[in-house]
């Protein structure tokens, strides 16, 4: 039995959540085969190699140039016949690509899963679900089990042993069909918008407690002040407008795994808590000190974000000039 | 003119704490509020968008009890015309057995002279949260299917939709009619209901359908809500004395520049 990873990849590399999907895959305890679709970037399969994959099947050619789920399903199904599990992380693209594998290979999907074990034939697995609030235990039957990873489930670290991936091309037949859903083009994001939100060091993150949309001065000012930090916001900023919708955290926005995590006037409802939780470190500041986000934090302050992170601010002036 | 039609679920609005049923199986919502997803609420919203731009009409439909006319009331009284209930539990579903009884009823139409040019759904019910139930609906009605876009127009017969790329960006789709495409909240903001439109909702009488297989279920076998870890935090301080240990704090994480 192997288990199959559709991997994801940018300029450098596989992207963190596919490492993060690796690692969990290896958690089964079976051999691990990675699916890579398109041009992948140098030393791809070398780090492939060292997250454990034995094999790197890659599907290569004009079909997939521009992105198309369906032509990718294509591929995964195409490599699908020897694997009794198939997984990718839950991104859009991984629940896109395993839902269409799912109807082309007539299996149950088990979305943002957590955790996994045989039994018997089947694998049994837990999911989140509720928006995180809770979890779905759920078996998955069939001669082959998908399903996608919940960002952040597990940490990415490669294998004790890396090992030597032999490279199988793959031979994907596509239908006319399956590039009707190409993208077509493409468009560059706003210089400014937060790609770097889920890349950043140090995350302070805006709750109800800004109090309005000129509430945010002190919070972009304290992130230029510390080293690779982005401003996130709670899911209420966004739905009154105060700030856009790419800066938001939780379950239907970015999921961030900063070192650092500045919980400012933040109640730490569970839709945000999802998206933020494996933060290595959490920094709450909060007027109630029976705020979940504060019992849950690493570290509290208690009292006015409006008083507390200027007076943050004046101390970092303070001891950079000093 | 495209007709549009537009799927939602009845969910159960959380707030803080939930408990469960006595079985484990479900969410003890006997205390909740209902809503739909807010992924769903920019569905609706591009649905009647769609639909006034052409000149065609958006249609409504939910799989549920009779309790889930609430949520369908709601979205004709934001500009949807018609709505369709399946009369079914929806927690003894799962996602191929909901997507099933969409296509059939979406077949039913078409021979009965009705066409939905273009389907919207939610990418994801907030509750089962399971990602799949518009791409087995595109399979089962072999049309071409994208998902989770943030907006949706037809330009000259096509659909034209743009979502977020892995990058940052953005990309767009063009599919030829009819499609199904599944939206996410954030690029589009939901209208609110005016008092005529939900007047004249209260009016629509609500087309009813059975689905005409036994559902297969989603395979859960529980629910479990999380232990709540017993909490760890350290104090630094009350208002902005507790400046200098937060930045003695960042120090010590290495985060200053």
């Amino acid at each position: 039995m192997t288990t199959l990873v559709l991997v994801e990849t940018d300029e450098s590399g596989a992207v963190e959540v596919s490492r993060e999907t690796l690692t969990f895959a290896r958690g089964l305890g079976d051999e691990v085969h990675a699916i890579v679709v398109g041009d992948g970037p140098a030393g791809l399969v070398e780090q492939l190699g060292a997250y454990g994959a034995t094999v790197v099947l890659h599907a290569d050619g004009d079909a997939f140039t521009a992105y198309s789920a369906a032509a990718w399903a294509a591929a995964v199904v195409s490599a699908a016949g020897d694997h009794s599990v198939v997984m990718a992380a839950g991104t859009p693209r991984g629940m896109e690509v395993v839902a269409h594998v799912a109807c082309r290979l007539d299996a149950t999907m088990a979305a943002n899963v957590v955790s996994a074990e045989r039994d018997g034939d089947g694998l049994l697995v837990a999911r989140q679900v509720l928006g995180g609030s809770a979890m779905e235990d759920m078996r998955l039957d069939g001669s082959v089990a998908l399903l996608t990873v919940a960002g952040h489930a597990v940490e990415a670290k490669p294998a004790d042993a890396a090992a030597t991936p032999e490279v199988r091309p793959l031979d994907v037949a596509v239908s006319d069909a399956d590039l009707r859903t190409r993208v077509v083009r493409t468009e560059a994001g706003e210089p400014d918008e937060s790609g770097q939100l889920t890349s950043a060091r140090v995350v302070v993150g805006a709750g109800r407690g800004a109090g309005s949309a000129d509430g945010f001065k002190d919070l972009l000012e304290l992130t230029d002040l510390l080293d690779n930090a982005s401003l996130g916001v709670s899911r209420v900023v966004t739905s009154l407008g105060w700030r856009p919708h790419h800066e938001q955290v939780g379950q239907t926005g970015s999921r961030v795994s900063p070192d650092l995590y500045v919980a400012c006037g933040i109640s730490g409802a569970i839709q945000h808590w999802t998206g933020m939780s494996s933060s290595k470190t959490i920094l709450a500041i909060n007027t109630d000190p029976d705020a979940p986000m504060v019992t849950k934090a690493h570290y509290a302050v208690i009292g006015d974000l409006h008083e507390i992170v200027p007076a943050i601010n004046e101390e970092l002036r303070r001891r950079a000039n000093g | 003119m495209t007709n549009v039609l537009v799927c939602i679920k009845r969910v159960p609005d959380l707030g803080g704490e939930i408990s469960l049923t006595a079985d484990g199986r479900s969410v003890d919502d006997s205390g909740l509020g209902h809503t739909i997803s807010a992924h769903e609420e920019a569905a609706v919203e591009l649905a009647i968008t769609v639909a006034k731009d052409t000149g065609g009409e958006a249609t409504v439909l939910t799989l549920g009890s009779d309790d889930a006319v609430e949520q369908l009331r709601n979205a004709l009284a934001l500009g949807c015309t018609a709505a369709i209930r399946i009369d079914a539990d929806a927690s003894a579903q799962g996602p191929a057995d909901v997507a099933r009884a969409i296509a059939d009823v979406v077949r039913e139409r078409e021979a009965g002279g009705t066409t939905y040019d273009l389907v919207l759904l939610g990418s994801d019910a907030s509750d089962t949260g399971d990602f799949q139930v518009g791409i087995r609906l595109a399979y089962a009605l072999d049309r071409p299917v994208v998902t989770a876009v943030s907006t949706v127009s037809v330009q000259d017969g096509t659909v034209v939709a743009r979502g977020a790329a892995p990058d940052g960006g953005s990309e767009v789709y063009e599919l030829p009619m009819p499609a199904v495409v599944t939206v996410m909240e954030g690029g589009v903001e939901p209208r609110y209901p005016s008092i005529p439109g939900r007047m004249k909702a209260k009016k629509v009488a609500i087309e009813e359908a059975a689905p005409g297989f036994g559902a297969a279920g989603s395979g859960r076998l529980r629910l479990r809500l999380p232990e709540p870890a017993p909490s760890q935090v350290t104090i630094l301080g009350e208002g902005p004395q507790a400046a200098a240990a937060v930045v003695d704090l960042f120090e010590k994480l290495g985060v200053t520049r």
